[in-house]
């Protein structure tokens, strides 16, 4: 194997893999909009961007899952076609997603030969299959797993090395790993080197996502960057200066529409008290006050425990240590009741599996946390429902007006508007929001920001997680920044950008 | 926005779908089938089916299954599924009838008869509760263990033998018609009257609703998902209780043989009255519809002399298409 920083200057060789100009549109959004990439045999080539920057969307074009509006993708310096997921693994690309796709009930040997079983006349062999995987399992150095070994007894790197034999049984040629670190401990990554440098001895490609620069100075030989659904650089040594990389990735096409910031007094109350809290396997010992009229966002990447920790301090999860008080006063650990009486609101991560109930009216999704309470002695009012509804609706301007219909048919932008109204009639002084903009439309959003300033010129103090993290800077006044389970750094809000928070959760996360 | 462009259509489809989408809609397929069902009772069975005292036989008929398919109503819609009732009707029965409760029913009021059978039915509606909410044992798994052991506690109570209704009060309670309707019919009308007051105009008819369409949300709106679950198996109960106490007054004997295989009825009714097994939508008219609709068909195989085992095979034949229209309508209504 080529020593990284050398590979730069092998480009002789023909790509094995050339992606060329590819565009990809959404129903109202560019997702890709002229990406290339090319990987030459037997190297590493690292991705990297930002959270939106198109990597999951390129890597679906590449593995069948999306069709690309426009561009070329060369195999072996002919073009393809790559219609379905069968036809990426014909070609020989393999996709390893992140979230781990094995069968935990099946033995190694069935996921490995999934979708492709080796059979005669429907009777699989099995004696065959155990073969081949034994094979498999030894190119990959890991010789000890057995092929009859239940899959859901291995542990996180052990499925890991089930799912690269799946990549590998296929005759992979290309393998695409997306963020294969997140799931592993610090030896377990070394193994995955390990493996990877071997299967780049024989030739094979591998295209590596991951936001840690360590890893990418550990194997990466080149890297492109991506930004806003383009290809900003290309063909990399991966002795690139970090510096250079995230000024690269930061600085966005899409203009964010803030609200100003008010300002708020030095003598306002701290209403949101967490004290040391932490979650075993998620979090360690998160310190952070509110103050009413405030607004505190919670900087981190995917993974690195922001949303734990606002689910944790919602009584969700329960903490293993720490506490949380609203206006001085604790709350029941693990009780979301007690933190809903306190007047604490949650507007969740997934809208659609957390937030709603799709089926029912919008006013019922707006006073889910209120009917009761609006009800007399258990009889509902629903009069009184649809009147407050129709206030909300007025007053955050949700389109369309009409309180009756299935919220399922409503936009994002509108759904998570109901989810706010909901918090607003319960009248919360503490309001936890999860990726609020998610799913949202650039209009809608900007709304949206309103909306969050407005309630916390209000006295509502206000806590919000964002993987984008323009979005944190420019709605909070002040920041902290979360990776791997802590609080590495805090500052208010104009006082750090987007360089500083990305170079702290990038070097700042010690695998 | 695209919000607001998009919205004018869209509000007009609603519109036009809304009476046939929406709750009452849907039941206007029962009330066809229901319709149909009789115009094929008519037809072959003539003055003998359409007649005044045939009518009251079917409703006298479907009243058990009706009142335990309005508890199940609620438990299929908070998204869960109550294998046990027709043990724990059986069961009821048994404990209401031992000769220790028809001596207290003597002395005291035959009314100790009914309390009995209603709280055992609790009391085991509660117990299956208790392992699912708080347990965590699914729904089907923690009652199918309740239906072997409540149908095994009856055997113990009664030593399988039938336990005759001595108490006089209580059997002529039973032989009451007001307005020449019997007792039977009575009770069901008021429990799907009481399930239809609970289901929609309550709050504990908003939780189960929110419980069964999205059980994470409920719990993060703040929503004790779990007491609320327990209360629903508890409802589920308390249904077979009074199911138990009109087997009795029907039969005028505890056995420990009472209600088996019910729970498949009531089942079959409720999902073909248009709930959800999923759980996050249902309907009370439904239910009452599902239920008449099977009972008015074995009435007309009786009428008919035909064989039990054609009227299974019918029943089979419309458990499936009423989910297969159903599953129609949810596409249509969602694809919007």
């Amino acid at each position: 194997m080529p020593p990284s920083g050398e590979a730069a200057g092998t480009t002789a060789r023909p790509p094995l893999l050339r992606m060329e100009g590819i565009v990809k549109h959404f129903p109202g959004a560019k997702a890709l909009d002229g990406v290339d990439l090319d990987v030459l045999p037997g190297e590493v080539h690292c991705l990297l961007g930002q959270n939106g920057a198109g990597k999951s969307t390129l890597i679906k074009v590449l593995s069948g899952a999306h069709q690309p509006t426009a561009g070329r993708i060369l195999i072996d310096d002919a073009e393809v076609t790559i219609g379905h997921p069968v036809a990426a693994l014909a070609h020989g690309v393999a996709t390893m997603y992140q979230e781990l796709d094995v069968v935990d009930g099946l033995t190694v040997a069935e996921n490995i030969y999934l979708g492709h079983e080796l059979a005669t006349g429907g009777f699989t062999q099995r004696r065959e299959v155990a073969r081949r995987t034994r094979e498999i399992l030894r190119r990959l150095g890991h010789p000890e797993i057995s092929p009859h070994r239940e899959v859901g007894q291995l542990p996180a790197a052990g499925k890991q090395i089930v799912s690269m034999a799946r990549a590998l049984s296929h005759d992979a040629r290309v393998i695409v790993m997306d963020e294969p670190s997140a799931v592993l401990d610090s030896g377990e990554v070394e193994n995955l080197f390990r493996v990877v440098r071997e299967l780049t001895a024989q030739g094979v490609a591998i295209v590596y996502i991951s936001h840690r620069m360590e890893e990418i100075r550990a194997i990466g030989d080149r890297i492109t960057v991506l930004k806003d659904g383009r290809t900003v650089g290309r063909n990399l040594p991966a002795s690139t200066p970090t510096r250079e990389l995230i000024t690269l990735m930061t600085g966005r096409a899409v203009e964010y529409a803030f609200p100003r910031r008010t300002g708020v007094p030095d003598d306002a109350p701290v209403v949101l008290d967490v004290q040391g809290l932490s979650l075993v396997g998620a979090f360690e010992d998160v310190s952070l006050q509110v103050r009413a009229g405030e607004v505190v966002g919670l900087a981190g990447l995917v993974g690195s425990g922001r949303s734990e920790i606002l689910e944790t301090l919602f009584g969700a999860r329960k903490q293993s240590a720490g506490t949380v008080s609203v206006s001085g006063r604790r709350l029941r650990p693990g009780s979301v009741p007690a933190a809903v009486a306190a007047g604490v609101g949650l507007a969740p991560e997934e809208r659609k599996s957390q937030g709603l109930v799709l089926d029912e009216a919008v006013y019922r999704n707006i006073t889910l946390s209120t009917f009761a309470r609006t009800a007399k002695g258990g009889w509902l009012d629903e009069r009184a429902e649809r009147r407050v509804a129709r206030q909300q609706a007025e007053a955050l301007d949700l389109r369309p007006r009409d309180v009756d219909r299935a919220i399922r048919t409503l936009s994002g932008g509108n759904q998570q508007k109901a989810v706010l109204a909901r918090w607003l009639v319960h009248g919360c002084d503490v309001l936890l929001l999860d990726e609020p903009t998610r799913g949202v439309d650039v209009g809608a959003r900007s709304e949206l920001y309103g909306l969050v300033r407005a309630l916390a010129d209000n006295g509502t103090a206000v806590l919000v997680v964002s993987s984008e993290i323009p979005e944190v800077l420019g709605l909070a006044d002040r920041v902290h920044v979360v990776s791997d389970g802590r609080v590495v750094h805090q500052a208010p809000a104009q006082e750090i950008d987007e360089h500083r928070v990305l170079d702290l959760v990038m070097e700042g996360s010690v695998a | 926005m695209s919000a607001s462009t998009a919205a004018p259509p869209a509000d007009e489809s609603t519109e036009r779908r809304s009476w046939l989408s929406g709750p009452a809609g849907r039941n206007v397929g029962l009330v066809v089938a229901l319709a149909l069902i009789c115009v094929a009772g008519v037809i072959t069975g003539g003055e003998r089916f359409a007649d005044i005292d045939n009518v009251v036989t079917i409703l006298r008929a479907a009243a058990v299954t009706g009142v335990v398919a309005i508890g199940m109503t609620f438990v299929i819609i908070s998204g869960g599924i109550d294998l046990s009732v027709g043990s724990v009707l059986g069961l009821t029965g048994v404990w209401a009838t031992t000769v220790a409760t028809q001596t207290m029913a003597e002395d005291l009021h035959w009314l100790v008869m009914v309390v009995t059978a209603l709280a055992v039915g609790v009391g085991a509606g509660l117990v299956n509760g208790v392992i699912i909410a708080y347990g965590r044992v699914v729904p089907f798994i923690a009652t199918l263990a309740m239906l072997a052991s409540a149908r095994g506690l009856a055997e113990m109570i009664s030593n399988r033998q039938t336990q005759r209704v001595d108490v006089a009060g209580f059997t002529d309670f039973f032989d009451l018609d007001p307005l020449g309707v019997p007792m039977l019919i009575w009770i069901f009308a008021l429990v799907a009257v009481a399930g239809w007051f609970l289901l929609n105009r309550t709050t504990f008819g908003r939780r189960t609703v929110a419980v069964g369409g999205n059980a994470e949300a409920a719990r993060l709106a703040g929503i004790k998902v779990k007491r609320h679950t327990l209360y629903i198996y508890g409802l589920s109960g308390l249904a077979a209780g009074i199911g138990g106490v009109m087997m009795l007054g029907r039969t005028t004997a505890g056995t420990s043989t009472n209600g088996v295989l019910l729970e498949l009825d009531v089942i079959a009714a409720v999902v073909v009255g248009g709930t959800l097994l999923a759980g996050g939508r249902g309907t009370i008219v439904g239910t009452v519809f599902g239920v008449l609709i099977f009972n008015t068909l074995t009435n007309i195989f009786v009428i008919n002399n035909m064989s039990t085992s054609a009227q299974s095979v019918a029943k089979g034949v419309i458990i499936v298409a009423a989910v297969l229209l159903q599953q129609r309508f949810a596409n249509r209504s969602r694809s919007t």
